[in-house]
């Protein structure tokens, strides 16, 4: 690599100089994203605001060998947005245009940076909405999204950023730009949007997006049930899932999350809970209503303390606030945490919190469990003093603990935040070798010189290697 | 070596392997029910995969499963609806013999894909033998999951050109108790597309909404007992116009028969198309005038088309229009027709999974 003066000078032939950042206050707020604990200087953080500035940075990168970081909002709890140590960080926030919006087809073609809130409001004058709903959306852009197949409260019916994306125009990590999805929900030839989303930005950088919208369910019921012991909500979930019904979302919060969402929104929930179970129907009005019957009755039966139903949106709303600023609120608690997001399987969910209970009391860190649990999808949150020598490398090792339990009841060390700079060390817990070769291999047919995101997903080689920072 | 005519039918992962590093050309084959995707050129073994046959793992409350990939589609929903479970995306040609291998590798949903998802949406986890001879696992037995590259998804529509499919687990749904599907006659089709667009963007949760030319709309409802009737009711009043309502086994039959294509008549290829509502005029148009057989399924989301066997024509009627397609029954040859995107893509992902070509190209 050139020495930094010289090697900007290929950026400032496609940037003006007020759109590349290289002085130290300018650059500092891109050093991390919301994996707070990792920090690195970028060498300059560069802001395109069309399509071609991105491709021609990307290219100019290539040439000179400079690894890039495209980046979003920064909401990545993985680290996923993480700079490369003297990288350029491509922050996307201006390419925030959505291009059409065609209510008849039921879809969005947008740009990397639009939040992902933006979408569902520019469908609703139609009825329409954009079905994935991570915690940050109202500021996390659909191209994170993409990158880390973003998850959030409705995936249980709706599934995840993946089962959303139509097609993808990306410019690969060599500079070329690509095509490939279509407007129809339907395909043919090998899943390729499957395979982008969810890469983590290690193939490229996607320029426009074809999302698909779903019209806006005529009627909600959002159930709240509080119970004795997390346990208890644990086996309810269970029973829900037994019954037969598939709400749209099926949501647990413990007794810390639930004081601190209290103390933060004031949302409303019980005061005395051990735990709090939420689950909403949505649909035709009378499918609805048939549904909230038979949820009733499950949820009289699994040993409840109190039972709400919400009785209009404003308290449907409410109890939504709570829960999605439950991370936030946590955060009031502690002056850090670790948030981890592993997966078990939903008939494990009561044996992954019962050990989860255990470690925290061994570790002597409090943790605050918050998660989805129809997906069975764990966010445990290690409350931990950064200041306190020694307190982050045990936070790290708890959530170490909690990761190696989830890859051992069966489930994933990821449901929805990514593997990030954060759990590259577990991703070979998860695969062998011979997984990780060809998912290298995939990585190096579309960037040769693995400047995308570097470092990230993949465990340091074996071998005098190539990846890892 | 590949002689000609040969077939193998490996009974072990190893021996895929050991044959997948001494061929040089090969088509894995599931139970053979699309043989326009699964009947070989010259000089390429065809890889019988019926002995990967049977469920590994099935816990009903898990609302999981994982079977060999040769495993009849049939059986795992015999399985399921022991259960009160299914696989929502209709997969097609199961009363035919389709296999879990088969339909991923064609990526062929069915018309309930229009509610809940395509077939891609329901793949959990694969297990495959790459171009090089390596088991390679991808995705996991979880229903969210986003550890790694989803492997998983990129083997739909990959139709064993990526690798060979021994494994796969997929997420599968409660069943709905009970179904009605209302079938409205319109005159013209241009009535009909009308309705189709406005039963789109409605808030009605339909299950499959069809149109078979020119102007029959089939519109399937699914869910509680006691709400059917009132919601058939609200759906036949929005749809206004004559329409009559199915229930029971005939209904049933209905969609199975939709499934399985039984419709096309003998000596005709059947060509997937995917297709917008918007656009769906523009292919009706043409394949009215060529007299085609044909059905539109998934909201108007995919096309099927029954055409006599030279498809030289409809090739170049889908360029004209944009549009791909996939040949699924017929004769073997020209599977991709039409114009397809993500050829360039597409090429770098067959270069990492199967760098020497062994399953073909194209």
């Amino acid at each position: 690599m050139r020495r930094a003066p010289d090697l900007l000078e290929g950026l400032r032939s496609i940037y003006p100089r007020e759109r590349i950042l290289t002085g130290p206050a300018e650059l500092a707020p891109y050093e991390s994203d919301a994996l707070t604990g990792f920090r690195a200087r970028p060498r300059a953080v560069v802001l395109p605001e069309t399509q071609d500035e991105v491709i021609a940075t990307v290219r100019w990168c290539y040439r000179e060998g400079v690894p890039f970081v495209a980046r979003g909002s920064g909401t990545s709890l993985s680290g996923g947005s993480l700079p490369v140590e003297d990288g350029i960080v491509i922050a996307l926030n201006r390419l925030n245009r959505i291009l059409r919006l065609d209510p008849e087809e039921r879809i969005a073609v947008v740009e990397p940076g639009v939040p992902n809130l933006e979408v569902s409001r520019a469908a609703a004058p139609y009825g329409l909405y954009y079905a994935p709903d991570p915690s940050s959306q109202a500021v996390c852009t659909i191209g994170g999204n993409v990158a880390f197949n973003s998850g959030g409260a409705h995936c249980l019916k709706y599934g995840m950023t993946a089962n959303h994306v139509l097609a993808i125009q990306a410019v690969l990590a060599d500079g070329e730009v690509v095509r490939f999805g279509g407007e129809s929900l339907e395909g043919v030839g090998p899943d390729l949007v499957g395979i982008f989303v969810g890469s983590e930005g290690l193939f490229g950088i996607a320029l426009e997006i074809t999302l698909r919208l779903l019209p806006r369910p005529e009627a909600y019921r959002t159930v709240l049930a509080a119970y004795r012991s997390l346990e208890q909500a644990g086996e309810a979930v269970a029973r829900v899932v037994a019954s037969g019904l598939l709400p749209g979302a099926m949501e647990i919060m413990d007794r810390l999350s639930l004081e601190a969402a209290e103390a933060a929104v004031g949302a409303g929930y019980p005061r005395d809970a051990a735990a709090v179970l939420i689950v909403e129907l949505e649909g035709e009005e009378p499918e609805v209503e048939a549904e909230l019957h038979h949820l009733l009755e499950v949820i009289r039966n699994s040993g409840p303390t109190e039972v709400r139903i919400a009785k209009d949106e404003a308290e449907r709303q409410k109890i939504w606030k709570g829960r999605k600023g439950a991370f936030s609120a946590v955060g009031r608690l502690s002056p850090d945490y670790l948030v981890q997001d592993g997966v078990v399987p939903r008939t494990k969910l009561g044996q992954a919190l019962r050990e989860i209970e255990r470690l925290s009391a061994a570790y002597g860190l409090r943790v605050a469990n918050v998660f989805h649990a129809g997906d069975g999808n764990l966010h445990p949150l290690i409350l931990y003093d950064g200041r306190t020598t020694g307190e982050l490398e045990r936070a790290e090792a708890l959530a170490g603990e909690i990761l190696r339990m989830c890859v051992h009841l069966g489930g994933s060390i990821t449901g929805e935040h990514g593997v990030g700079v954060e759990k590259r060390a577990f991703l070979a817990e998860m695969f062998t070798e011979a997984d990780l070769a060809v998912m290298r291999r995939l990585r190096r047919a579309m960037d040769p010189r693995e400047l995308a995101n570097r470092g990230k997903v993949f465990p340091p080689e074996p071998v005098a290697g190539t990846v890892g920072a | 070596m590949s002689p000609v005519g040969e077939l193998v039918r490996p009974s072990t992962v190893p021996e895929i392997q050991e044959i997948v590093r001494e061929r040089r050309s090969l088509l894995p084959r599931g139970g053979g029910t699309k043989p326009a995707l699964s009947t070989p050129a010259s000089e390429t073994t065809v890889l019988d995969l019926s002995q990967f046959s049977g469920v590994l793992e099935y816990d009903p409350a898990e609302f999981t499963f994982t079977a060999l990939a040769a495993t009849p589609v049939r059986e795992v929903e015999r399985m399921l609806g022991a259960h009160g479970q299914f696989l929502p995306f209709d997969p097609p040609l199961a009363a035919s013999g389709a296999t879990l291998g088969g339909t991923v590798a064609s990526g062929l949903s069915g018309p309930r894909r229009y509610r809940y998802g395509g077939v891609r949406d329901f793949v959990l986890g694969v297990r495959f033998v790459d171009g090089t001879g390596a088991v390679v696992r991808g995705g996991g037995r979880v229903v969210k999951n986003a550890a790694g590259f989803d492997l998983p998804k990129l083997m739909v529509g990959s139709l064993g050109q990526l690798g060979v499919l021994v494994e796969l687990t997929f997420k599968v749904f409660p069943a709905p108790r009970a179904h009605a599907t209302i079938r409205g006659v319109r005159a013209r089709f241009e009535e009909a597309l009308r309705d189709l667009l406005r039963l789109n963007t409605s808030g009605f949760d339909l299950e499959a909404v069809d149109l078979e030319p020119p102007g029959v709309l089939w519109v399937r409802l699914g869910g509680q007992e006691e709400s059917l009737e009132v919601r058939t009711k609200r759906l036949m009043a929005f749809l206004e116009g004559p329409v009559e309502v199915l229930r029971g086994e005939e209904e049933q039959a209905l969609w199975e028969g939709a499934r399985e294509f039984s419709w096309v008549p003998a000596g005709h290829a059947l060509v997937k198309v995917p297709v917008t509502p918007r656009r769906l005029a523009a292919l009706e148009t043409r394949l009215a005038r060529a007299g085609a057989p044909r059905r539109y399924s998934v909201g108007g989301n995919c096309a099927w088309v029954a055409w006599p066997l030279d498809l030289a024509l409809l090739h170049r009627t889908l360029v004209e229009l944009g549009l791909a397609g996939l040949c699924v029954l017929g004769p073997p040859g020209r599977r991709m027709l039409g114009e397809w995107e993500g050829e360039a893509f597409a090429r770098r992902v067959k270069q990492a999974l199967d760098p020497q070509g062994k399953f073909g190209v194209g």
